[in-house]
């Protein structure tokens, strides 16, 4: 069972949402994975205008609609505009279809401005995944490293989060997470690089480590790669696959009537 | 599924390496243990560098030592690929020995690390004397994420630009046989491609991205052009023998790219070198 957290409506020719997530679907049967979560329209914007994550939130509603039990959204915000952000998870989560929130690099994690959207998202039981890097030469302004979603988790201890890329820079995003039990990693979106899986299930537990790939920027190969290429236990492999995104996404699933 | 089966063709792994990443332990960076690993995902022949080459001055004794890890413990599974900087003086004695001394049949250069462009003199004159020996040459055109390297040790891809000029005009290097490692993160597929028109230029597939990458890969790149090579240890193994699978691209493109279109390029060595 491959349950894919992280997966985008990128990579792949097609004029429409629903032409792009049919031809992510013939990878996704290729490669054996089963369900797909998807956040972020065709056309991507930093630091989002209501209107940009509108628009971005009904390209994903428009191709996941086609697809169900089988394709799920995941809400992209802005805490920069807190109210829209509020009426948008509202719409696409408690009256909408949508499972998650999507928090990009806007405004770093750990700001007091998410509390509100944060608290919303989980009284609706809603994965919220926050883009997270390390990266040497310095991020963006408002982009998030693992310290600030610890920081936020440690606010928040109730809700559960993905440290998305799990930092990118892994051997320090791991360590920054360690002690936030309701913080997960997903290793989707770096290089398939040796012994980060390995890492990340010796210091957190199988249970907070979650596959997901990035496509269509990254490939199902080289994600799926880290998973299978690791030296851990047949019964950790299940887990990272899909056992972990179930299980944290079972909640909202039942709220919803969804197939589990 | 819950393991990957086995690639049902023969792989030529053109892009591995032996010893330690000078920044962290690598759960195959142990010879042994590598081949098995190659061994039991149908690897029959993996070409071979040396992390010690990125930053050891003794390139001789770290030739010496690779040679002799692939011999002891990959039989004729292990192919080394020597390295040879040609900033360092004697670099020619260095390039004989790869050749004479210790029976390589290619050479694998790591231009960033060792400080010099692709269009100095040094390397001209190494691409050439590489060339009059029959000798392959691979460049490993970047290693590491640029983003996650060590704040003491940023190493900028290499600029391949400089080739499409050094290819088209110098008739010494019309029949160097060229392979460019882990080249798509920083070399866009349209200067692969025209690199490949321009001479004898393969690239690997370990670092191609994106959703069904191989098959994106084959519209700028000749599918003859294309290797596989997985980076390993540094990378999975399998993410590079998982894009095999992803991209439809049947039986006969599977195994060009896993195998065929490596293996001629090792039976042209010149048995004995060529005079001066």
């Amino acid at each position: 069972m491959i349950w894919d957290l992280h997966c985008h409506l990128s990579g792949v020719a097609g004029q429409t949402p629903g032409e792009r997530i049919a031809r992510l679907l013939d990878y996704a049967d290729r490669m054996g994975v089963e369900r797909l979560c998807f956040f972020m329209g065709m056309q991507w914007s930093t630091d989002p205008t209501p209107d940009d994550f509108r628009r971005e939130n009904d390209e994903v509603l428009e191709a996941i609609s086609g697809h169900p039990n089988r394709c799920y959204g995941f809400v992209y915000l802005n805490p920069k505009h807190e109210q829209e952000s509020l009426d948008e998870l509202e719409r696409c989560i408690a009256n909408g279809p949508m499972v998650g929130v999507k928090l990009w690099t806007a405004e770093r994690c750990s700001e007091q401005s998410l509390d509100a959207l944060v608290r919303r998202a989980g009284e609706l039981k809603a994965l919220i995944y926050q883009h997270t890097w390390l990266k040497v030469g310095g991020n963006l302004a408002g982009e998030s490293t693992p310290t600030d979603i610890a920081i936020l988790a440690a606010r928040h201890p109730e809700v559960s989060l993905v440290c998305g890329h799990t930092g990118g820079d892994w051997e320090r995003g791991i360590r920054a997470v360690r002690n936030s039990p309701n913080v997960s990693v997903g290793i989707g979106g770096s290089d398939p690089t040796a012994g980060m899986v390995e890492m990340a299930v010796r210091e957190l537990g199988a249970e907070r480590v979650i596959y997901g790939s990035d496509i269509g920027g990254r490939s199902f190969a080289s994600q799926l790669g880290k998973v299978y290429g690791a030296e851990i236990r047949p019964t950790d492999r299940t887990q990272i696959l899909g056992g972990n995104l179930k299980r944290l996404l079972t909640p909202i699933f039942r709220d919803k009537g969804y197939a589990l | 599924m819950t393991e990957v089966p086995v690639t049902d063709v023969p792989v030529i792994d053109v892009n591995v390496y032996l010893s330690q990443w000078p920044f962290r332990r690598l759960p195959l960076d142990d010879t042994p243990r590598l081949v098995a690993k190659l061994r039991e995902r149908g690897v029959t022949q993996a070409w071979a560098g040396s992390f010690e080459a990125l930053l050891h001055e003794d390139l001789g004794s770290v030739n010496t030592r690779l040679a002799e890890e692939c011999r002891t413990h990959g039989g004729e599974r292990l192919l080394p690929m020597g390295s040879v900087n040609p900033v360092l003086p004697d670099w020619e004695e260095q390039l004989r020995r790869c050749h004479e001394d210790l029976g390589m049949q290619g050479i694998r250069l790591h231009p960033n690390f060792h400080g010099y462009g692709l269009q100095s003199p040094a390397c001209i004159e190494l691409l050439e004397q590489a060339t009059a020996r029959g000798m392959l040459v691979q460049i490993a055109v970047q290693l590491e994420d640029p983003r996650t390297q060590h704040p003491l040790m940023q190493v900028p891809a290499v600029d391949v630009s400089p080739l499409t000029s050094l290819l088209a005009e110098n008739p010494q290097l019309q029949e160097l046989r060229l392979i460019l490692l882990n080249s798509q993160r920083s070399v866009r597929l349209p200067l692969l491609g025209e690199l490949a028109q321009k001479g004898k230029v393969f690239v690997d597939i370990a670092t191609q991205e994106g959703v069904g990458g191989v098959e994106k890969l084959i519209q700028s790149v000749p599918v003859e052009r294309i290797l596989f090579g997985s980076f390993s240890p540094f990378f999975y193994f399998e993410a590079a023998e998982l894009k095999l699978r992803e991209s439809p691209l049947g039986g006969a493109l599977r195994r060009a790219i896993a195998s065929d279109n490596a293996a001629p390029l090792v039976a042209r060595i010149h048995s004995t070198p060529p005079p001066n």
